[in-house]
């Protein structure tokens, strides 16, 4: 016996009796024999919890979490704290163990807080119109681009050299698919390069894609690329940003933008490894019934009763098969629960003390860094929690002393950009403290 | 309880506080010192005030208008709602693999590295693939990835005019709606009047213009693709590849594999077949696998191994690049591979023999009151073509509606499209012949009701928190967020 298949040999000759069939096997007469398996998979034989929980707890313990040593680690994942709350929430069955809400009458738990997240989301980033979450933030600018330039009908998007790289490599792989033309703007002292851009903007641009903060940390021009890619009909601008910078910085919706993207997961969600995480898009209202993926509408039912329904589903693959805006079918369900209600626990002023404690402690952390001019600044510009610095000590060197001390280093820029090799990312959270901070700085003056 | 109706927002209150955080240890500066002004947000954030109380209350009472797995019976077709083991919840919460950066250093996630790499080598077992890759988000994700590393085999090969992707009647709407995502025209082949692919109407499609075949085995009626090596080679002779979407898969584990059917590439539906949980509508994930001559295609990284030691492999120069963050649902990941080991070669296949079993002994009890437009031997779902006898009346959503005062999750409803009325019918392994009966008997009352009250299935349903919601009233007046 197995523990989630529950048939007794009786009940298996019962059921077997009402088909009308002699045995189990016979349910598989129907494969030609030229296909059938017929020998055992070639997998372990199956094993107890107990077997199975110390099995994987020996390869988990292989690995050094960010709760045993002290992570500086960012450029796309972020160490924020993680209130107890959230993990409480979403293990709650009612809500992990449904799917997609397909059955309002029986889903409105999940329809509500899609409801709600889509209403965090439009009033953090200004935007008139949310969906029920993307993939992540990689995928987010890739299906916001290909939705850019669909609704321009143009061929061409633009996308600064100062968006996350590996963002940029997946838009590359979905654009090169599709036939669409990536071009990529110049960076000029860590930002994107506004003039640059203006040369290569024209009636032909369906899209110009940035990131602020940006993969460097530092605070784009979101207004003046506005203004720019507005000269030309019909292109949008589509900024992918921080949502725990929202806490301080200006509303993307106040600035131009037209398209809002980003990655969630600092919103409590775990490192987890690179995933699940959470892409966000939030857009302005003519681009509504273009948006990829869910999207939950306020109605009534048959008594008045304010509902939740999944709606304008006429954008939809299950409805609309090869004319549909995208082929997602899934969202990130859970883990928009999961930053719903780190929104709302952190609430008006819970988010905003994050990121100027962020903003704070990355600046205290840079200063101490560069003190004795051992390392240098990168760049010269407004940063939000990350920043570069350099020295002519090889990189790698640094991350694996570093290491030594149970301190989880930056990330090494020359991996994607030749120009800044041995310049190293840190981002700093909420999370580390003065001491932890000190101690990075004097483990690295001894290196 | 049922009666709560308030949004998170109602609830809030100047002053209230749901977190603390520990005092600031560093310099106290004015932010305006660090960010120059013009791009700071002056206006309070537009968040709700709430404590931590209000926010377990709203939350739980909004479980509570949940349906999910654990509730009950949840006989969703082609959604494969098997039941999600707790154990899974547990390791993928270990702090190894919950609290790890993707980006650390290879000595520090050896771990993560191992665990993938195992689940690599066994979905390809299971498969009867040669490579897997783990990075796609979820099934259409998988899809998606799939055609796109068929596109650059045939590009490579120069075969660039091969523009059309083939896909059967019957198939997900996620199938065409991929292949026009990665730039290719839609060719659709009809059913023969048994729901298998007409391999006539096959031959007659196919060209040096033929990319390939996405194809469900068994399809989405559930019935077993016996001509599936006839087909294979009809799409391969013609030059194209054969894609099989593992939306079905939990029917054959153990039995058959895509691999030995001819298939080239095959996406697992992680959240389906391998009992993670469907999260009220994700995350999920869906690994790619793909014999040999694909496998230089694969997105990268690929997890590999060198002796003792695991890496991420970036050197496949003809990849078609990345098309995730990362590598990844990895915690969606670790799940699969604790269900895998937890069942072992013995339990995956027992499951589908207890899933088509199971599949098998429902359609025997409804047989007499439900029109089953093909008859014959199914594997882990059936369709159903609404109810008998010339009530037309009383429609398939109404069926659906009236199982909700039951207290079932109603069946998957209209789809396959090339069946009237239909009802997909999924129950899994994982439930039991009482559960089955009790559901049988149910759909049973209501087709008793439809000849003597029809009224009590227009009007369903009739005890859940909300009745039928105006979804037209949704569509054409938008309200997507709350205004106040």
């Amino acid at each position: 016996m197995y523990p989630y298949i529950p048939h007794t040999p009786e009940d298996e000759r019962e059921m077997l009796d009402a088909i009308g069939l002699k045995s189990s096997s016979e349910l598989f007469s129907d494969i030609p024999e030229d296909v059938a398996l017929n020998r055992d998979l070639n997998l372990k034989p199956s094993m107890s919890e107990l077997e199975v929980k110390s099995y994987l707890n020996n390869l988990a313990a292989k690995n050094c979490s960010t709760s045993k040593m002290t992570c500086f680690l960012g450029a796309g994942a972020y160490d924020h704290y993680i209130p107890s709350i959230i993990d409480h929430i979403i293990s709650r069955s009612e809500f992990y163990t449904s799917y997609t809400p397909y059955q309002p009458e029986i889903s409105q738990g999940t329809l509500q807080y899609l409801f709600e997240y889509q209403t965090l989301i439009c009033n953090l980033t200004g935007m008139d119109v949310a969906n029920a979450s993307l993939y992540d933030g990689g995928t987010a600018i890739a299906e916001a681009a290909l939705m850019a330039a669909s609704v321009a009908r143009k061929d061409e998007i633009i996308i600064s050299k100062t968006v996350n790289p590996q963002a940029r490599r997946i838009l590359k792989t979905y654009a090169h698919n599709q036939g669409f033309t990536i071009k990529e703007v110049e960076m000029k002292d860590g930002i994107t390069d506004l003039e640059e851009l203006e040369s290569m903007v024209s009636d032909d641009t369906g899209a110009v894609i940035v990131q602020s903060p940006n993969f460097f940390g530092i605070i784009e021009d979101l207004e003046a690329t506005s203004q720019i890619t507005h000269k030309a009909k019909k292109a949008a601008v589509i900024a992918s940003v921080d949502p725990i910078s929202l806490g301080i910085l200006k509303k993307p919706a106040d600035l131009g933008v037209d398209i809002v993207v980003g990655e969630g997961q600092g919103m409590g969600i775990p490192l987890s490894f690179g995933g699940p995480y959470l892409g966000f898009i939030a857009v302005k209202k003519n681009y509504m019934r273009k948006l990829p993926g869910r999207i939950v509408g306020q109605t009534e039912d048959v008594d008045g009763k304010r509902s939740f329904v999944l709606t304008l589903t006429a954008r939809e693959q299950h409805i609309r098969r090869e004319k549909a805006t995208s082929n997602i079918c899934s969202n990130q369900g859970l883990n928009t629960l999961a930053a719903t209600v780190y929104m709302v626990t952190l609430g008006k002023e819970g988010l905003r003390e994050v990121a100027l404690q962020s903003t704070k402690k990355a600046h205290y952390a840079f200063e101490k860094l560069i003190e004795s001019g051992k390392y240098k600044p990168v760049f010269d510009k407004p940063f939000f929690k990350e920043f570069a610095i350099k020295s002519d000590i090889d990189a790698d060197k640094i991350i694996a002393d570093l290491r030594k001390e149970d301190i989880i280093g930056g990330y090494h820029l020359g991996i994607d950009y030749p120009q800044l090799n041995n310049s190293i990312l840190y981002a700093v959270t909420e999370k580390r403290t003065k001491e932890e901070i000190d101690k990075l700085s004097s483990v690295l003056e001894g290196i | 309880m049922r009666d709560y109706n308030k949004l998170i927002f109602e609830l809030s209150k100047p002053g209230r506080k749901g977190y603390r955080l520990p005092p600031l240890d560093v310099e106290d500066k004015d932010i305006s010192e660090y960010i120059p002004e013009e791009f700071i947000n002056e206006n309070e954030l537009d968040l709700p005030e709430v404590t931590e109380v209000e926010v377990i209350r709203h939350y739980t009472n909004l479980s509570n208008k949940n349906y999910g797995l654990d509730t009950g019976f949840y006989p969703l077709g082609s959604c494969t709602m098997k039941y999600n083991p707790k154990i899974n919840e547990d390791t993928s919460r270990l702090d190894g693999f919950a609290n790890l950066h993707p980006l650390q250093r290879e000595d520090c996630i050896q771990g993560s590295l191992q665990l993938m790499y195992e689940l690599q080598e066994s979905l390809c077992e299971i498969a009867g693939m040669d490579q897997m890759t783990l990075q796609p988000a979820a099934g259409a994700h998988g899809e998606l990835t799939a055609i796109m590393v068929i596109k650059a085999y045939h590009e490579k090969n120069g075969d660039t005019q091969r523009d059309k992707i083939i896909v059967p009647d019957s198939a997900h709407g996620t199938n065409p709606a991929t292949a026009v995502m990665a730039g290719y025209k839609i060719i659709e082949v009809k059913s023969t009047e048994n729901g298998l692919v007409d391999v006539e109407a096959l031959k007659a499609v196919v060209g040096d213009d033929t990319a390939g075949l996405m194809l469900t085995n068994p399809n989405t009626l559930g019935l077993f693709e016996k001509d599936i090596k006839e087909i294979a080679k009809i799409v391969h002779d013609a030059g194209g590849q054969l894609y099989y979407d593992g939306a079905n898969a939990n029917a054959i584990l153990g039995h058959a594999r895509p691999g030995d059917m001819g298939f080239d590439a095959v996406h697992f539906n992680i959240h389906k077949t391998f009992s993670t949980p469907h999260g009220g509508g994700g995350p999920g994930s869906g690994p790619v696998g793909v014999k040999e001559h694909l496998a230089e295609f694969l997105p990268v990284p690929v997890v590999a191994k060198d002796n003792q030691r695991y890496y991420l492999n970036y050197d496949y120069p003809n990849s078609i690049g990345k098309v995730k963050d990362f590598y990844g649902h990895f915690g969606i990941l670790v799940r699969a591979y604790t269900y895998i080991l937890t069942m072992g070669k013995d339990g995956l296949k027992k499951a589908s023999e207890m899933a088509v079993l199971n599949a098998n002994y429902l359609l025997s009890q409804l047989k007499d009151d439900y029109n089953l437009p093909i008859d014959g031997l199914y594997k882990h779902e059936f369709v159903l073509g609404g109810l008998k006898g010339d009530l037309l009346e009383a429609t398939t959503l109404d069926v659906a509606k009236r199982l909700l005062d039951f207290g079932f999750h109603p069946p998957t409803v209209y789809f396959p499209l090339i069946i009237r009325e239909a009802l997909m019918i999924e129950p899994t392994e994982t439930e039991t012949k009482e559960t089955l009966d009790a559901f049988a008997e149910a759909l049973k009352t209501i087709a008793k009701e439809s000849k003597e009250d029809i009224e009590m299935l227009k009007t369903a349903p009739h005890n859940t928190v909300v009745r039928r919601p105006d979804e037209t009233k949704a569509a054409r007046n938008p309200v997507l967020r709350y205004e106040g």
